[in-house]
């Protein structure tokens, strides 16, 4: 609800539509954002996850492929959360486990942002035909569900973790593509960036001091939107079998593996889910905190 | 018989305690059309729409009584409120564009007033009601009329549906809240008909909500003056234009733009240069055909502008003056026709012209709000041409930012600020300063007033004549307030659907006009002296 | 509106990403007639149909090329790698596969056209038969959830825009927030950790069907797996249900009828849901769009036999023929639903839809 609205008190066109944010400064927005308390919930849960999964292998008290018991043994004080499967300490598979989806689910996320980001602007300046045919070329990326176009292509090429994450970021970039499309659309028709060509500031230099700083909040936002996506994404990939191969550790396989023994020893599924939802949970609450600031900022700085 | 009594009113913001209105008090008699004056932050509408119980989130009443009919307004509990509204008192809101729901029919938006607080009749009875009230607004009042929906209808008949409804259940009281301002003037004129006649014809009272106090002499027997939450000053029309006891309405007063005189300090400045021999035009626009997509915006527009003179481009909306601009900036290039700068034919496109030509020929937006970037502040901004165009660097960078905005009045220290922390007027003036930067002989300004205050946008319109005479200017200045040319113009050119209708001296045009239109729109524009009449 | 405005309306809805974009229409020579707007409409939903299959073409052959790039092709699949080359190459007759390959492309969308996919390398098949039995266990399941989120979420989101910022607003919107942050397979496993195994045999952890069985003969094996479904899909929907009614709720015309004296009941139902139910209807579209990836996880997890798992399963087993055809089917369903979500749009928002001169 924003003021011009119920106190029509300001002349017509008085205030302009504004991009999320776009009053304000970045790190006004960090500093506001860190105030909100799913922000800061956020950040300790992400810490703690990268912690365990950053710090994991150097504690873990086992090898992750060694056994040490017999198949869904109890915990005990050799193995804290019991054994997997085959035998092997779960505790030393979830420590070595976190890993591999931190990176690529980072690199999927930033990767598929720059493309993204890259085609979104191209579309947004471009000719029409350009941008129409741009525009159909992510129709057709969007019309396989993000699993369903990995699943294709890894059943032709292979499980390669590369080439997973490379899919997870070419699934994202339509997506950021739209975004930062419109939102380049939206801002090349401003009056402060048709002031600048009026000046004579060459184009490139508008793209980068006047259109792209204004886009970089609401692109942070996305970021997070992405990260999210990318763990939901890999996570989901290497519970199904298509990430990391046995007898190598991860997550999402960890409970793959352990599965069929649910009813026997709950914490070899509920260990490896637990950090991953927290992973998950802890990005989109910092992501869901930046975007509430932002929102919110509009409002009040507006005045 | 008095009809509306407030007294000691008091309306506070719930963060802070901050009195938004305060100290308000008066009377409305039956039947009587008030005028309610003020700039942004005056208070007015919250005023307005106090006497419908109403007030914005994070502002509540405080003190003081509204008693309208006998009844005490602030005292109603929801359902008594829901029965007073629409009923006893009613609202015409700022913009019909967005007051209506676009989902629903015309005719059923204002029908349902009629459902919402008869006890008897039937839907068919309110129906032949509604087609009364439609055809008293000067709606036509047919079944297809009724069916459509609100974007089927033009800004004007949208106005006419909000003041139907507000009308149709017979209130005692009409809160009108400047339901005219984003309406041409020949709308806005046709609205004031209306409103002045359907409330004389039903002894309704009427609030007239205004930022206008020229629109206040076409239509209110009393006026109130708001400022900053009070107000300062309440007469008679006529007493209160005559000889305002206030330093503010006497402000107020002389900042509006009128027809029927010239702005005092602008006298004589056009003298200076005619002594010379007349200097050749140094802007000129050449059988100027613009299109958009299939549609044509400009048909062969011609114009010239000559150093030191001021050419006023008027019309209202979708006349063409603000394509008109652009094509001569070069930001809209799909035209045929040739815009000149001191003999020599543009490229079309901006990105196509030279840094001379970038120096010579410079632009002011309609809308300092927007124009400026908000992440950068005014020393980035005003460096841009000053680097870019003027060559200047290292030291005397900052000494000429500082120079350029003490040339629009500005302190030298607001370099250090952002767009966010500056008002509107601040805004348009670091916009002027940026546009004068690189020292162009051309300046075209579109509409750069129209989001401004009236007392800001006698400031501005003052400081860009003394800018252009000081520094030779040759200025085309886009508005759609014909008043205005009267302040800055030499010569005005009237525009219509995309042709120019009419052209020649400010003087003349505005006294003698030989076009039917510019007639129009000149018997159209609110003047102070209506009140004497 | 005129038709200039009408085709002004959908490009700015194309741009802003509400509709989908199409191809730019060529302008109309000078003197020619201008199409009424209603003729407009029809001609852009002829268009926009035109479109969906031009994409669909396209997505066709990105599906049949992919499948060109494998190392090998389906006779080394079939006979394995002791295949002597005679045998290869009397397979590749057989096969086809030593036609041209725009040839071979077109046997196959004419075969697919027919509902011919070919027959499963892994099962020996044909791939039509084994996955007509999956597509409708796929189906049930979406279909179910789909009954579901629409009135959860739309109540949902309606009471929490009308409640906002009160306690139950808050509450519902964290843990919304939460939910859908979780993965299908975790929030599964939570699931059936709760609900299957230890304290609550509620329900079966697993899905299982036998062939031929309809899966609405065991209503209590369907519940986990939709509610996963429903988990995932209702937070999105609620919010942005959420969102555009506090939108249309502080609107404009909300605040003038409240002046107008209406009934807030009237207000809600007769101002505010229609039109703060549009934008969600594309909103569905997508939520569709996702369960459909959703499904894949969802029926593994369970071990449904639905389409999902075919896919997996291909995948698995390199069946290059079963890939084909799903990932064709799960991306026309895709398309399809956006089609009507467009369309629904279009008649639903009286802008788009009237037309007078």
């Amino acid at each position: 609800m924003t003021q011009a609205e119920i106190t029509p008190d300001t002349a017509p066109l008085a205030e302009p539509d504004l991009l999320p944010g776009e009053t304000v400064r970045r790190s006004g927005v960090l500093r506001r954002a860190l105030r909100l308390r799913r922000t800061q919930i956020g950040l300790v849960m992400f810490v703690l996850v990268v912690g365990v999964a950053v710090v994991g292998p150097f504690v873990a008290p086992h090898s992750p492929t060694e056994f040490v018991g017999a198949p869904f043994d109890p915990p005990s004080s050799s193995a804290w959360l019991g054994t997997d499967s085959l035998g092997r300490d779960v505790l030393s598979r979830v420590l070595h486990g976190g890993w591999t989806v931190l990176w690529m689910s980072f690199s999927a996320a930033a990767l598929g942002l720059l493309v993204g980001i890259v085609i979104g602007m191209t579309a947004g300046f471009a000719r029409k035909a350009v941008d129409d045919t741009i525009m159909a070329g992510t129709d057709l990326v969007l019309a396989f569900p993000s699993i369903v176009l990995v699943l294709m292509v890894v059943s032709l090429l292979g499980t390669d973790l590369w080439l997973i994450v490379l899919l997870t970021a070419a699934s994202h970039a339509p997506r950021v593509a739209r975004l930062s499309r419109g939102l380049t659309m939206d801002l090349r028709g401003r009056s402060f960036v048709e002031a600048a060509e009026v000046l004579g500031v060459p184009r490139l230099k508008v793209l980068f001091s006047d259109i792209l700083p204004s886009m970089s909040l609401p692109l942070s936002v996305e970021f997070g939107l992405r990260l999210t996506w990318s763990v939901l994404l890999i996570a989901s990939l290497s519970f199904l079998g298509f990430g990391v191969q046995a007898p190598q550790s991860d997550w999402g396989l960890i409970i793959n593996e352990n599965r069929t023994g649910i009813s026997i020893s709950p914490l070899a599924v509920l260990a490896p889910a637990t950090l991953i939802a927290m992973l998950s949970i802890s990005v989109s609450l910092v992501s869901e905190g930046l975007g509430r600031t932002i929102a919110g900022t509009d409002r009040t700085e507006v005045q | 018989m008095t009809l509306v009594e407030v007294s000691d009113f008091q309306v506070t913001l719930d963060r802070g305690g901050r009195a938004i209105v305060d100290e308000v008090g008066f009377t409305m008699e039956a039947g009587e059309i008030v005028a309610l004056v003020g700039e942004s932050g005056s208070g007015k509408t919250t005023i307005g729409t106090a006497l419908l119980g109403f007030f914005r989130s994070g502002a509540s009443p405080a003190s003081g009584r509204i008693v309208v009919d006998g009844q005490d307004v602030l005292a109603m509990d929801v359902a008594e409120l829901r029965a007073a509204r629409g009923s006893l008192i009613s609202y015409v809101p700022q913009d019909p564009t967005t007051a209506l729901n676009p989902a629903l029919r015309v005719g059923e938006q204002v029908l349902e007033v009629l459902a919402a607080h008869r006890t008897d009749g039937s839907r068919a009875e309110w129906r032949e009601e509604v087609r009364a009230i439609f055809a008293e607004v000067q709606l036509p009042s047919t079944d297809e009329f009724l069916q459509r929906f609100p974007h089927q209808l033009s800004g004007g008949q949208q106005q006419r549906v909000c003041i139907a409804a507000s009308l149709v259940a017979r209130p005692r009281l009409i809160v009108f809240d400047e339901p005219t301002t984003g309406l041409d003037v020949t709308t806005q004129a046709y609205v004031l008909d209306v409103v002045r006649s359907v409330c004389s014809r039903h002894d309704i009272a009427a609030l007239y909500i205004t930022h206008d106090l020229a629109v206040v002499a076409a239509i209110a027997d009393r006026v109130m003056v708001a400022y900053s939450g009070h107000l300062v000053e309440t007469g008679r029309a006529a007493e209160l234009f005559a000889a305002p006891r206030e330093e503010y309405t006497r402000e107020l007063l002389e900042a509006i733009p009128d027809l029927d005189r010239p702005r005092p300090s602008a006298a004589g400045a056009v003298a200076a240069v005619d002594g010379a021999a007349p200097a050749a035009p140094v802007l000129a626009v050449k059988d100027l055909t613009a299109r958009y997509g299939r549609k044509t915006a400009l048909h062969g527009v011609e114009l010239s502008v000559r150093p030191g003179h001021c050419l006023a481009v008027v019309g209202e909306s979708g006349s063409g003056k603000t394509t008109l601009g652009r094509c001569i900036i070069g930001l809209m290039d799909s035209y045929d026709g040739a815009v000149e700068l001191a003999g020599e034919t543009l490229p079309r496109s901006v990105r196509r012209r030279t840094r001379r030509q970038h120096q010579e020929l410079q632009y002011v937006f309609q809308n300092p709000y927007a124009s400026l970037n908000p992440r950068q502040t005014i020393g980035h901004s005003l460096a841009v041409p000053l680097k870019g165009l003027g060559g200047v660097g290292g030291a005397a960078l900052d000494s000429q930012i500082g120079d350029a905005l003490e040339k629009v009045r500005l302190p030298r220290s607001v370099m250090h600020q952002y767009p966010g922390e500056l008002s509107g007027g601040e805004r348009q003036r670091v916009a002027i300063a940026r546009a004068l930067a690189s020292g162009p002989k051309v300046l075209v300004c579109d509409e750069i007033t129209s989001a401004l205050d009236v007392s800001v946008q006698a400031s501005i319109v003052d400081l860009l004549h003394e800018l252009q005479v000081q520094e030779q200017l040759a200025l085309l200045f886009v508005t759609h307030n014909l008043a205005l040319t009267r302040w800055i113009a030499d010569e005005v050119m009237v525009m219509r659907s995309g042709r120019v209708v009419e052209s020649g001296p400010c003087d003349q045009v505005l006294t003698q006009p030989t076009d039917a239109y510019t007639q129009r729109l000149l018997d159209s524009t609110p003047r102070l002296a209506a009140v004497a009449g | 509106m005129s038709a200039e405005d009408l085709t002004a309306s959908i490009e700015t809805l194309e741009n802003e990403g509400v509709l989908h974009r199409l191809p730019p229409e060529p302008a109309p020579a000078p003197g020619e007639a201008v199409p009424k707007p209603s003729a407009r409409r029809h001609l852009w939903i002829v268009r926009r149909l035109a479109y969906t299959v031009v994409s669909l073409l396209v997505v066709s052959i990105l599906v049949f090329g992919a499948t060109q790039i494998l190392p090998g092709d389906a006779a080394n699949a079939i006979l394995g790698n002791q295949a002597t080359p005679k045998a290869l190459a009397q397979m590749r007759a057989q096969l086809g596969l030593d036609q041209p390959i725009t040839a071979q492309y077109l046997s196959w969308i004419t075969g697919a056209l027919h509902g011919d996919f070919g027959t499963s390398l892994t099962l020996n098949e044909p791939v039509s038969q084994v996955l007509a039995e999956k597509v409708r266990n796929s189906g049930v399941l979406l279909l179910l959830t789909v009954i579901v989120i629409v009135p959860v979420s739309v109540l949902l989101g309606v009471y929490t825009a009308v409640k906002r910022d009160k306690l139950f607003d808050t509450a519902t919107l964290s843990v919304l927030m939460v939910v859908s942050a979780l993965p299908e397979f975790v929030l599964g496993i939570f699931l059936v950790v709760i609900f299957s195994t230890g304290l609550m045999h509620l329900f079966p952890a697993t899905a299982l069907l036998a062939a031929d069985q309809n899966p609405l003969s065991t209503p209590n094996a369907l519940v986990l797996p939709v509610a996963v479904l429903v988990l995932v899909s209702v937070p999105y929907l609620t919010r942005l249900i959420r969102a555009s009614m506090i939108e249309v709720l502080d609107s404009d015309y909300v605040q003038n009828a409240r002046l107008k004296g209406i009934s807030e009941r009237r207000i809600l139902f007769r101002h505010a849901l229609p039109n703060a139910l549009v934008p969600p209807v594309q909103a569905l579209a997508e939520t569709l769009a996702y369960l459909v990836g959703g499904v894949v996880v969802v029926e593994y997890l369970f071990a449904y036999p639905g389409l999902g798992t075919a896919l997996t399963d291909a995948v698995s087993g390199r069946d290059l023929p079963m890939v084909q055809a799903s990932t064709l089917l799960l991306a026309t369903v895709y398309m399809v639903v956006n089609l009507l979500a467009d369309v629904a749009t279009v008649y639903l928002t009286p802008k788009l839809r009237t037309a007078t001169s």
